[in-house]
């Protein structure tokens, strides 16, 4: 437990610190009010409004650790929440919606997976595919229209609260520790790990890669298929154009805010989780504390850029000797010895 | 002296790789650094190319006090350094390597012709007679090994380090590369060599400076040096233990149970169909050039190419095997020859290296308990003396040899019934290299049969029962008991019919 929260604490320091930049903006930043039996306030809207990038994240952390890349998760949204808002539409209730929403999800991953570990196509070739005609399947689903529907049930997913806290903040939450939890329980985590670092080594020894790989973007599309559910109960209707639009790059900037690599290899579920959130922290801070709107890309940009540099192994290098010299400065010199260096 | 270096030391967390090391290079010597795997040759070489900061020292290159930062630094002060892998661009041609970041210009463009021929000029007197427009791909690893020394004396021109530079040629290439050498030597450069290859740093150093354990043994000239003194500079302990290794008795394998029978087994294009019965703790050596069908034999009968015809048995049942998986569960496994892209996982640790196959097998729904992880990898480190400061140190950090240990001990871990090694002592040093004969006969004893592809004929003399020569993609002769001799090998590897098995 200790190691796995050495391992998240730059991104732990990383979202204190935003908190704190925010909070000198806007000082009512982390006042909590209970109301109506549900909890408001900016930070409770950070986690609830943070719950699509954050689902997406986990998945795109698992397909990462692989070597790979998921473009197509923004899209996946969108097909699922047709799906969702569609079979609403058909009066077939919610629990036919939900699983046929995530049936659609596991589809459309593992279609990529297909594509990638048995076809052989490079990832982002490969999701790029359906990342660009995904749109169009939903928009068939859809037929072109905003397809709406008033189904109090399902949007409770959206918008509805459990003791006060808003359901998609459950859902990445509960999601999030069972991914972790399952991978780090089973061996998954160790294999999925494996792959990435070395494929061809790793088949020697006998892991079989393929199931691996179709399972991880299998994954992703389901990680996927919730964000479009929580997205679509929350508008309480399926846009097939703007759905989940250009969340897949605000996924993989979580991941990698999370200091996964997108060489493959080691991975951090709750890392990457705490990268949703620090781009969230930073969409809604700019928001509160009261920049012009069209500032806020840029200043997301330069903080992302902040954040970036802080947690390069590179420059690491680079704070522990600046340390070791303000250390050494500080120290008092023997008497009548001279600085040789 | 042309490079005087005193008192070298370098620390990595953990370890001192460099404690106090002195090393001098006269003009016009070849001067062989030597020593076992982890011993310091690389960290030495790297803190005089500058890709390391040395941690104290002094290195005075022509008396002057050196301290390259950079690669590139190094070059210009006048050290260049080949590695065994060429770091040459394989698709340009050897004209635009030879002259790569300094291409003569006219009118700002690169002008071919000259390029051409400063690219001639600088390949004077290296006995080559290339073609200079052609893509160095083209050409063999010796030929390309020759240009990245033409490119490394012309942009250096003191100081040559040549790093294991005939770890991938055959007998007549090293012959050319050692005349290319000596020729260097004679214009008055200093020269390093590193080499595992005894035989060749007899024949063509003048001094040996011998590393272990990152502290400098002994620099003496290589004409003073008999080898059991060498060795023993290099392994700190007496050779005999080397020595009993050598000479396995070779009688031991006719009446035993068959393990594992191939028949007909090939694949069109990589091996030609082959008979092949592994008996219970046998020994088989594979012997042959490179290239010749040897790796892919290994390859074949491991299920990473899928055999087109024949069928294999193992106990007298059928098994297919078209994935490591099935070998694996037919309980096979296999140590590539190339451990670092088809052997260890570099970023994972030693622990997760050795229980990998282990936990491929179980599948991913019952992980190995911790406690057992832990107890596998404490064991494996102990026996196979692989050295680390823990069992959670990345693989990747690991000199050669013990990456190698580590892959057998993977393996080791599984308890296979046959395990194929391909060139398990390659890029070894002599003490590993002793280890890992003696694991084999150690491991046979326990019945498990063994594979052993190896391009040292005598370490397949010692080490094996049976030998199997394989020649242009075919199995073409077997050698058992007293016929096994390097000899009786060569015999059957040069001449197209002799010492045919029917």
């Amino acid at each position: 437990m200790t190691r796995a929260l050495r391992r998240c604490l730059p991104q732990i320091l990383t979202l204190l610190a935003l908190v704190a930049l925010v909070s000198i903006f806007f000082p009512q930043f982390l006042a909590i009010s209970f109301e109506n039996g549900r909890l408001t306030g900016p930070v409770v809207d950070i986690v609830k409004r943070g719950a699509p990038v954050a689902l997406l994240a986990i998945g795109m952390t698992l397909v990462i650790a692989t070597r790979g890349i998921d473009l197509s998760v923004g899209t996946v949204m969108a097909i699922s929440g047709a799906v969702a808002a569609w079979t609403l539409a058909a009066g077939w209730g919610v629990f036919p919606a939900v699983l046929l929403a995530i049936v659609a999800g596991l589809t459309c991953g593992l279609w990529n997976g297909c594509l990638v570990a048995y076809v052989g196509i490079q990832p982002i070739v490969a999701t790029l595919i359906l990342m660009t005609s995904g749109r169009g399947i939903a928009q068939l689903i859809t037929e072109g229209r905003i397809l709406t529907f008033s189904d109090p049930a399902f949007a409770w997913i959206g918008s509805g609260t459990v003791a006060g806290v808003p359901v998609p903040a459950l859902l990445w939450l509960v999601t999030g520790i069972a991914v972790a939890f399952i991978m780090r329980r089973t061996a998954l985590g160790l294999l999925v790990e494996a792959i990435g670092i070395n494929r061809s080594a790793s088949t020697v020894a006998g892991i079989n890669a393929r199931v691996l790989l179709i399972a991880v973007y299998a994954a992703s599309g389901f990680c996927a298929a919730l964000a479009g559910i929580v997205a679509t109960a929350d508008i309480r209707g399926a846009d097939a154009n703007n759905a989940g639009l250009w969340l897949e790059l605000d996924a993989i900037l979580a991941v990698v805010i999370g200091g996964n690599s997108l060489l493959g290899g080691r991975f951090s579920v709750a890392a990457s989780i705490l990268g949703a959130l620090i781009i969230q922290t930073v969409d809604t801070g700019i928001l509160l504390a009261g920049f012009p709107s069209e500032y806020n890309l840029v200043i997301k940009a330069g903080l992302v850029l902040v954040i970036l540099l802080v947690q390069s192994p590179n420059l690491s290098q680079h704070w522990h000797w600046l340390r070791m010299e303000i250390r050494r400065q500080r120290e008092p010199k023997p008497i009548g010895s001279r600085d040789t260096r | 002296m042309l490079l005087t270096i005193r008192d070298l030391s370098k620390s990595f967390p953990g370890t001192k790789a460099l404690d106090s090391v002195d090393f001098d290079l006269a003009a016009g010597e070849v001067h062989a650094l030597l020593g076992e795997n982890g011993a310091g040759k690389s960290t030495l070489i790297k803190c005089l190319t500058g890709a390391y900061r040395r941690d104290e020292g002094d290195i005075r290159l022509d008396g002057e006090p050196i301290s390259p930062g950079s690669t590139a630094e190094a070059q210009s002060l006048g050290i260049g350094t080949v590695y065994q892998e060429v770091n040459l661009l394989d698709n340009l041609t050897v004209a635009k390597n030879l002259t790569f970041g300094r291409e003569p210009r006219r009118f700002g463009l690169i002008d071919g012709r000259a390029q051409r021929a400063e690219a001639r000029r600088m390949l004077e007197g290296y006995g080559l007679d290339i073609d200079v427009g052609r893509d160095l791909g083209s050409y063999s690893v010796a030929i390309r090994q020759i240009v990245a020394i033409a490119r490394a004396v012309e942009l250096s021109g003191k100081i040559l380090i040549l790093d294991e530079p005939t770890a991938s040629l055959d007998a007549a290439e090293t012959r050319m590369l050692f005349d290319v050498v000596r020729g260097l030597r004679d214009r008055g450069l200093g020269i390093v060599f590193v080499s595992h290859f005894l035989d060749q740093v007899f024949e063509l150093t003048d001094r040996v400076t011998v590393l272990r354990n990152g502290a400098k043994i002994v620099t003496e000239k290589t004409a003073e040096l008999d080898r059991v003194a060498l060795i023993r500079h290099m392994l700190g302990r007496e050779l005999e233990e080397v020595e009993a290794e050598q000479g396995a008795d070779h009688t031991r394998s006719e009446a035993r149970r068959t393990v594992v029978d191939f028949k007909g087994y090939g694949r069109d294009g990589l091996v030609d169909p082959f008979d092949l019965t592994v008996r219970e703790g046998e020994v088989i050596g594979l012997a042959g050039l490179l290239g010749s069908g040897r790796t892919e034999t290994a390859e074949l009968m491991f299920g990473i190419r899928a055999a087109q015809r024949g069928e294999a048995k193992v106990d007298g049942e059928p098994v297919s095997l078209t994935s490591p998986r099935e070998a694996i569960a037919a309980g096979f496994g296999f140590a590539p020859e190339e451990r670092k892209t088809d052997g260890i996982v570099a970023d994972l640790s030693v622990r997760e290296n050795i229980i990998l196959a282990l936990q491929a097998r179980r599948g991913w729904a019952k992980p190995v308990p911790r406690a057992e992880q832990a107890r596998l990898a404490e064991t494996y480190i102990k026996r196979l003396d692989i050295r680390t400061s823990d069992a959670e140190k990345a693989v990747g950090e690991l000199s050669g040899g013990n990456q190698q240990k580590v892959v057998l001990a993977r393996w080791l871990a599984m308890n296979p019934r046959f395990l194929i090694l391909d060139e398990p002592t390659r890029g070894v040093d002599v003490g590993a290299h002793a280890e890992i004969l003696r694991l084999i006969g150690e491991i046979t004893e326990g019945g498990m049969s063994v594979l052993v592809i190896s391009s040292e004929l005598d370490e397949l003399v010692a080490a094996s029962d049976r030998i199997i020569v394989v020649r242009d993609r075919a199995h073409v002769a077997e050698l058992s008991g007293v016929e096994i001799t390097s000899g009786a090998i060569v015999t059957a590897i040069a001449a197209p019919d002799a010492g045919k098995v029917a």
